[in-house]
């Protein structure tokens, strides 16, 4: 009897040939058939792929996009039947391509994907009503802790990260600027929405992510640093879901 | 008011595209079908939308990557998942695959053949008990459609299928496209499978499109695709099965290239017609 790592390895190896058990209704070797089971697997598993990674599959094309595909699942096939959670290792993957050497911005793309639907899965929580921070007098304010939703996805990228994002997906028609662009996702309700970031208000929302008070998460980001902008984004955005005061 | 089981009504898989339809205009469908893996993540649309459909309709969990017929343990992390879900829905009713998609940890993303030996019996035996003590619940086991056979086969589909209902106390789900695609693919008839199916044990019908392809030798080749309406043969195959069964609840599975509302919801009524009286003979 054929086992089913012989299966798997003849399903994923084109090359192998079809296991001599498996036969039609009139006990000839089953051919094409298994062809049916190939394809079924390669082509659904780079669909999802293509499905989780959007803005990537549309700078490289989907023929493209189907070649990248192929090679990744046969490295990183996903590792449970939550395919929602599948390609974590998809931009390290790309950056490793030589191919992909001319669009050195594609594994940043790809990081964005991954936050934009980690984002859309995120656990629900309630934002905080801007007033509640607008109220604390100074000395409460630097003191003050605030939680970002489960939803907040902070990307730091030497690339113009949310520019590329809204040409790729056909958002806007104007091209990418040169600059580089820091990007917070977030998920105001249900659909994550992008946000490049004010300077330095990566490494702000950073600290903040990780519990510090305010007072020494604007230290942190140096001397003339103003967290107003990004606070106000995050406020905004409906993602400060508390407030430790 | 929600059920504890499926009605004998028709149904519809699940789409989120048709969210504000089923709300505002569901007839004919009286309950419907989730894949339990797209409701696996921690909240956000996917779970806000099955809550809002849970108080309106009866929901059957279908679930698609349990890899019951693995020849390794079932995967324990995923099996947790399951539970989760189904304690908190507490859904009509939760089927799985005679299939397996899992090797080694990895997730192949297909409902993959199994040979129908005394060996694989066990196994998925002792997969569904294992499934079963963990839900809590009573589960039903899909037939699956085959494009191929194993050699080594010494059971038939049907007597398999109905050994594991014995033994487990599981319920089956028939799928009559599944049926009538094996049954072309491999040269059986479909109607002698239904006859000797162990209709008594069926608590859920699957019904949907397929497509047609050539296999070798010119040998018409059927790929269980859910992506049309079901074909005319698969309709009188329905009828077939009612006509044993009694009523049973049917399910319309319509899972890629979707349609808008109307063309789902007119298939769902030629179900639900099914349902109250066997179609005119064409």
């Amino acid at each position: 009897m054929i086992s089913q790592s012989a299966f798997r390895h003849a399903l994923t190896d084109a090359g192998q040939p079809v296991p001599e058990t498996l036969v039609d209704g009139a006990g000839r070797p089953a051919g094409r058939r298994f062809s049916v089971y190939r394809n079924n697997v390669a082509v659904s598993l780079s669909e999802a792929l293509e499905t989780g990674f959007p803005a990537v599959a549309a700078l490289l094309g989907a023929a493209n996009f189907a070649r990248v595909a192929a090679r990744f699942l046969r490295q990183h096939p996903p590792g449970s039947p939550l395919l929602m959670t599948w390609g974590g290792q998809f931009p390290a993957f790309l950056e490793g391509l030589d191919e992909l050497d001319t669009m050195p911005w594609l594994p940043d793309v790809a990081r964005s994907d991954l936050a934009m639907r980690r984002a859309y899965h995120a656990a629900d929580a309630a934002p905080i009503e801007p007033a509640e921070l607008l109220a604390l007098d100074e000395e409460a304010l630097e003191r003050a802790r605030v939680t970002l939703a489960p939803a907040v996805q902070l990307i730091a990228s030497r690339w113009p990260l949310a520019e590329i994002r809204s040409y790729a997906l056909g958002e806007t028609p104007e091209r990418p600027s040169s600059g580089a662009q820091d990007i917070v996702v977030t998920r105001p309700e249900f659909d994550p929405v992008v946000s490049a970031l004010p300077e330095r208000g990566h490494a702000f929302a950073l600290a903040l992510k990780a519990g510090m008070p305010l007072g020494a998460a604007v230290t942190q980001c140096g001397a003339g640093f103003d967290p107003a902008p990004t606070l106000a984004l995050l406020l905004g955005q409906g993602a400060i879901t508390g407030l430790i005061s | 008011m929600t059920f504890d089981t499926l009605p004998a009504a028709a149904g519809v898989g699940y789409k989120p595209k048709h969210f504000n339809d089923i709300l505002e205009n569901p007839a004919p469908v009286g309950w419907l079908e989730i894949h339990a893996e797209n409701y696996m993540g921690d909240g956000g649309r996917p779970l806000a939308q099955l809550r809002a459909l849970a108080e309106r309709f009866p929901i059957s969990v279908h679930g698609v990557g349990l890899s019951i017929g693995g020849e390794g343990r079932l995967d324990p992390e995923h099996l947790a998942r399951l539970r989760h879900l189904l304690r908190w829905l507490n859904p009509a009713s939760f089927s799985e695959h005679l299939a397996w998609s899992t090797h080694d940890s990895a997730f192949l993303n297909d409902l993959l053949p199994l040979p129908y030996t005394d060996a694989t019996l066990a196994r998925v035996c002792d997969h569904i008990d294992e499934v079963q003590e963990t839900l809590g619940r009573r589960m039903l086991l899909e037939n699956p459609s085959s494009y191929l056979a194993f050699a080594d086969s010494t059971w038939s589909e049907p007597d398999f299928l109905r050994e594991i209902a014995r033994r487990t106390g599981c319920g089956l789900l028939l799928d009559v496209n599944n049926v009538f695609v094996s049954a072309t693919n491999l040269d059986f008839t479909p109607q002698g499978y239904i006859d000797a199916f162990a209709l008594e044990e069926v608590g859920e019908i699957h019904i949907g499109g397929h497509d047609e392809d050539e296999g070798d030798h010119g040998h018409p080749l059927l790929i269980d695709s859910h992506g049309r309406e079901a074909a005319d043969p698969v309709w009188d195959l329905l009828d077939h099965t009612l006509a044993g069964s009694g009523p049973r609840p049917v399910l319309v599975e319509w899972d890629t290239d979707v349609p808008d509302w109307p063309v789902l919801a007119a298939e769902a009524r030629r179900a639900s017609d099914a349902l109250l009286q066997p179609r005119a003979a064409a």
